[in-house]
């Protein structure tokens, strides 16, 4: 039941086969046995989650069923969940209570779906490896010795680990292709403004999505149904037709035209990771597809970009944390600006201090036309270089992270080293296109490998369709985690 | 050594509506503190702002009531800053490309001193840009411990910036005023000052004639014309004061203290913050059609300028009475009501008839109704006669029914107790005989009576004539009609 798609689980629920509490039980007790080692949770409500697991098997008795309906799921914690603790990974809302439904929350209780717990993450999604959680890291399935990448990496440890049937995440600079890589799962970012940002927690607002993570791109498909559509809650939501992702999951792929940037195979991957995404593109090829090479020749500059651009809406958007209203307050302070000082001191990480400071700078007076400002401008050649390239391909592929998991600590010192994970991701998130990450292999130390889909704006059902079919030619989605 | 003043305002006018500028939450003033702070007042974790589009509306028809340019597309920006009253840590306003461009208004200046005469200014309007307020922190409330409010947080303002065009306390106030009554007139700020629905800023600086323009000190939150004007007069002295005293003038932010009536500042440029300005990203540019530029332009009343001009050419009214039955639209608009329904069912509005009624619907709006209005504390929104009341009345003047003390009567009853003037004459008998038979029999009685008398006035003792009109009022029970007696004693008493 635990390697079970989501299909097979709705039909098996269904059928009466398992009912959606003794589901959720399940997963409850795996939670219980491998959640020590992982850590891959961080708020955990047997009772609350039960209590939807009855409902749903009233929905489906009652014959109400939707596609999700009973399936119990992980929610990154960065989306308020009402009664829910909602952290986002940091000491300043240990104790936040949310009084409301995220958008994506909302959603999946209307479908009936289960939430089973919060994942750990890195503090307010800032991180690669997920070792800024004040929950503690997270650990890898594959090697409980590596990082499970971040900052979705909760999420996407406990959806390897056969902890739940899938997960959300968000992704702001490859936080859910990142990590759905590392851990060897399917995870898609769809296009900026598909799924509203109502009730997540905002890093940088400009360039976070939410998205699920799950072992499949067909699962993938079925929770992006559910996810997306026009919230008028959120301004940069877009008023789109809903539609149904899974429509061209089977079409056929002959004629796909494939484009390799060639900045993307350059120095710096690792060996092992490119070897298996030149395989995957040779069986793309053998299922009828074509390869294109274009070249994307500002994607250099996305990494710098990002870490201005992101920052600067980070430092903004976390001034909210000030002790005054919610969250953590310091225990002793003269007065206002003591108290704000300590409170912020102590209440945030390592990582969002750095963050919120780089934010703080390229804001400021004198620096804001020489840093932001030409942020924006290149973040436009960004966008302009992929418009460029979907003129001559319809999906874009490459590695999704230049290394396979690294191990905890490694690259702790070095915060640059860390952002380089990112290299690959954080173009799409700029341009605001959606992004999808397959596993594709092991490298020689047995880690996943993932392949990143790049596709047009709205392009999803494409792109699903084409990770659809590859996982129909390989089964490296399949393999599960014998180690623990 | 001559001294000029430089003054340009900076106003904050709450906008009227139900709810707050990004979110649904009441705007309503006065409740219980934080019951209109809904997730987005208090900026919980992930909540996202919605501009009310009613806000956008209102920014615009100011705009064109102004004549200025209306972007076809503003940006909502941050103003980064910390403070408990602001609960994101940042103000969500238009910075370098507000929705209101440049614009201008006349006003009329009345100079506080002397007996020098009224005249008319133009101020440019720089800009006009939307914002959000921030809430209050309450004092005292708790022991030991500064409260927080956050009703008002989120509450729509339009920040009116002027050009530095005046250069006196009268045209800083007269200017102030023009604008209050502007805003209300179109029905975008309710105006109450008292509760902080229109909030002065005053930047003021002096320099000798012909030098560039001195070092400005900001006077913050002035909420009277009053104030404004007590605080500018002392400011500008102590600036010329500092000045020949071979002092310099800071940049500053100062406070106006009415107890006192001095300025103090509460902190200077080295304080100043950097606010760190950036787009908004979690709203979109304000991108404004042509098509909805004019459906709001369609929505805009007359204007108080057109008003005037209308009040002066048709109706030949003088400019201080223009200007008075214009001070607000519910003044106007009770004008125009009861003029359109003196004049029918035959409007003559231009020429003899039209000028004739207009002049005494001026002059009794602006003397008897204003006069009650303020001798009982009310203004004209809550005015206890309608126009056709008054109307009633006027018509009743202009057909000689009633004579204008009698009005008086009928107008103490009509404000009193409502009613029907044709009604309150009939009860009250105070219809004046105009019939001139009737005059002259009661005359001729009067002239057989008081033989002697007649016989000394027609000697020459003019000033008998007021004996005889009293004796025929008194004789009439004042109901004569006093021109008709005025004429028949007249003739009957030369013989």
């Amino acid at each position: 039941m635990i390697n079970a798609s989501l299909k097979q689980l709705s039909a098996a629920l269904a059928e009466k086969k398992i009912s959606s509490v003794e589901l959720t039980q399940l997963y409850l007790d795996r939670i219980a046995a491998l959640n020590p080692t992982l850590n891959a949770f961080v708020t955990l409500d047997a009772e609350r989650s039960l209590a939807q697991a009855k409902a749903a098997d009233a929905m489906l008795a009652a014959g109400h069923a939707q596609p999700l309906t009973g399936i119990p799921l992980a929610q990154k914690d960065i989306f308020c969940a009402t009664g829910w603790r909602t952290t986002c990974g940091s000491k300043m809302l240990e104790n936040f209570i949310a009084p409301y439904d995220a958008h994506v929350i909302q959603q999946f209780n209307q479908a009936g779906a289960v939430n089973l717990g919060k994942t750990n993450m890195d503090e307010f999604a800032m991180g690669s490896s997920n070792e800024t959680s004040y929950f503690g890291a997270v650990r890898n399935p594959w090697n409980t010795n590596a990082v499970p990448g971040g900052s979705s990496g909760g999420a996407a440890s406990a959806v390897a680990a056969r902890l739940c049937a899938a997960a959300t995440g968000t992704d702001t600079g490859g936080s859910i292709r990142q990590p759905a890589a590392l851990c060897g799962i399917s995870g898609i970012k769809p296009t900026y403004g598909t799924v509203s940002r109502y009730g997540m927690i905002a890093f940088a607002s400009s360039l976070d999505q939410a998205g699920p993570m799950a072992r499949s791109a067909e699962d993938c498909a079925l929770m992006l149904n559910v996810m997306t559509g026009f919230d008028e809650r959120d301004s940069t939501s877009l008023q789109r037709e809903k539609e149904d992702y899974t429509r061209d999951l089977n079409q056929p792929l002959a004629g796909l035209r494939i484009g390799l940037p060639k900045e993307f195979f350059a120095a710096g991957l690792d060996n092992d990771v490119a070897e298996c995404v030149q395989a995957a593109i040779a069986e793309y090829q053998k299922l009828g597809a074509v390869v294109v090479d274009i070249s994307l020749p500002n994607s250099r500059l996305a990494v710098p970009v990002y870490y201005v651009l992101a920052p600067a809406e980070a430092s903004s958007n976390l001034s909210r944390f000030d002790g005054v209203r919610y969250g953590y307050r310091a225990p002793d302070y003269t007065d206002l600006t003591d108290m704000y000082e300590k409170s912020r001191a102590q209440g945030f990480g390592a990582e969002v201090k750095r963050r919120i400071m780089i934010g703080t700078y390229v804001l400021s007076h004198g620096y804001y036309d020489a840093y932001y400002l030409q942020a924006q401008k290149i973040r436009r050649l960004i966008a302009q270089d992929f418009a460029a390239a979907f003129t001559q391909c319809d999906v874009i592929m490459g590695p999704t992270s230049p290394s396979t998991a690294f191990n905890l600590g490694e690259k702790g010192d070095d915060p640059v080293q860390m952002y380089l994970s990112d290299i690959y991701t954080i173009a799409v998130n700029l341009a605001g296109l959606p992004g999808m990450s397959i596993p594709a292999g092991f490298g020689k130390n047995g880690l996943p490998v993932g392949l990143q889909l790049i596709g047009d704006y709205f392009k999803e059902a494409q792109m699903l369709n084409a990770a659809h079919q590859y996982q129909q030619a390989t089964d490296w989605h399949q393999r599960a985690p014998q180690h623990i | 050594m001559k001294w000029e003043i430089v003054i340009g305002l900076e106003v904050h006018a709450q906008l009227s509506t139900q709810t707050k500028i990004f979110s649904g939450a009441s705007t309503a003033f006065g409740a219980e503190p934080n019951t209109q702070a809904d997730a987005v007042s208090i900026a919980l974790p992930g909540v996202l702002p919605v501009l009310n589009k009613g806000a956008v509306e209102r920014a615009i028809q100011f705009g064109l009531a102004v004549g200025a340019h209306i972007a076809p597309r503003s940006v909502f920006a941050r103003k980064n800053y910390f403070y408990p009253d602001l609960p994101k840590g940042y103000q969500i306003s238009q910075f370098d490309l507000p929705v209101v461009g440049m614009g201008a208004m006349t006003i009329q200046v009345e100079p506080l001193s002397g007996n020098a005469k009224p005249y008319e200014k133009v101020v440019r309007i720089t800009r006009a840009h939307l914002e959000e307020d921030a809430g209050k922190s309450v004092h005292g409330a708790t022991q030991g411990m500064t409260g927080i409010d956050l009703n008002r947080a989120g509450t729509p303002l339009l920040e009116i910036v002027s050009e530095p065009d005046m250069s006196s306390a009268a045209e800083a106030v007269a200017y102030a005023k023009t604008l209050h009554s502007l805003v209300r007139w179109i029905g975008i700020c309710d105006g109450n000052m008292q509760e902080g629905s229109f909030r002065c800023d005053v930047n003021v600086s002096v320099r000798r004639a012909g030098e560039p323009l001195g070092t400005r000190r900001e006077i913050k939150n002035l909420n009277s014309f009053k104030f404004m004007q007590q605080a500018i007069d002392y400011e500008v002295q102590w600036q010329i004061d500092t000045l020949e005293n071979g002092g310099k003038i800071q940049q500053a932010t100062i406070l106006f203290d009415p107890e006192t009536g001095e300025t103090h500042a509460m902190r200077s440029k080295e304080d100043a913050h950097d606010y760190r300005y950036f787009p908004d990203p979690d709203l979109l540019p304000l991108d404004i059609s042509p098509e909805f530029i004019e459906q709001m332009r369609a929505k805009l009343p007359e204007l108080p300028e057109a008003r005037r001009t209308r009040y002066t050419e048709n109706y030949a009214l003088s400019a201080y009475d223009a200007n008075a039955l214009t001070a607000t639209r519910e003044m106007a608009d009770f004008f125009d009501a009861c003029l359109a329904a003196t004049l029918s069912p035959s409007p003559s509005p231009a020429g003899g008839r039209g000028e004739q009624v207009a002049k005494m619907c001026a002059n009794w709006l602006i003397g008897e109704v204003s006069a009650q209005l303020n001798r009982d504390g009310l203004d004209m929104t809550t005015c206890p006669i309608t126009p056709t009341q008054l109307s009633g009345m006027l018509v009743r003047i202009a057909d000689n029914t009633i004579s204008n003390s009698g009005a008086k009567d009928v107008f103490r009853v009509l404000w009193a107790e409502g009613g029907d003037a044709d009604a309150i004459i009939e009860a009250k008998g105070l219809k004046q005989v105009s019939d001139s038979g009737a005059i002259e029999a009661l005359v001729d009685e009067i002239i057989t009576a008081n033989a002697e008398k007649v016989a000394e006035y027609r000697s020459g003792k003019d000033k008998l004539f007021g004996f005889f009109v009293g004796l025929a009022m008194k004789a009439s029970k004042g109901k004569a009609n006093p021109a008709q007696l005025n004429e028949i004693l007249k003739a009957k008493l030369a013989g």
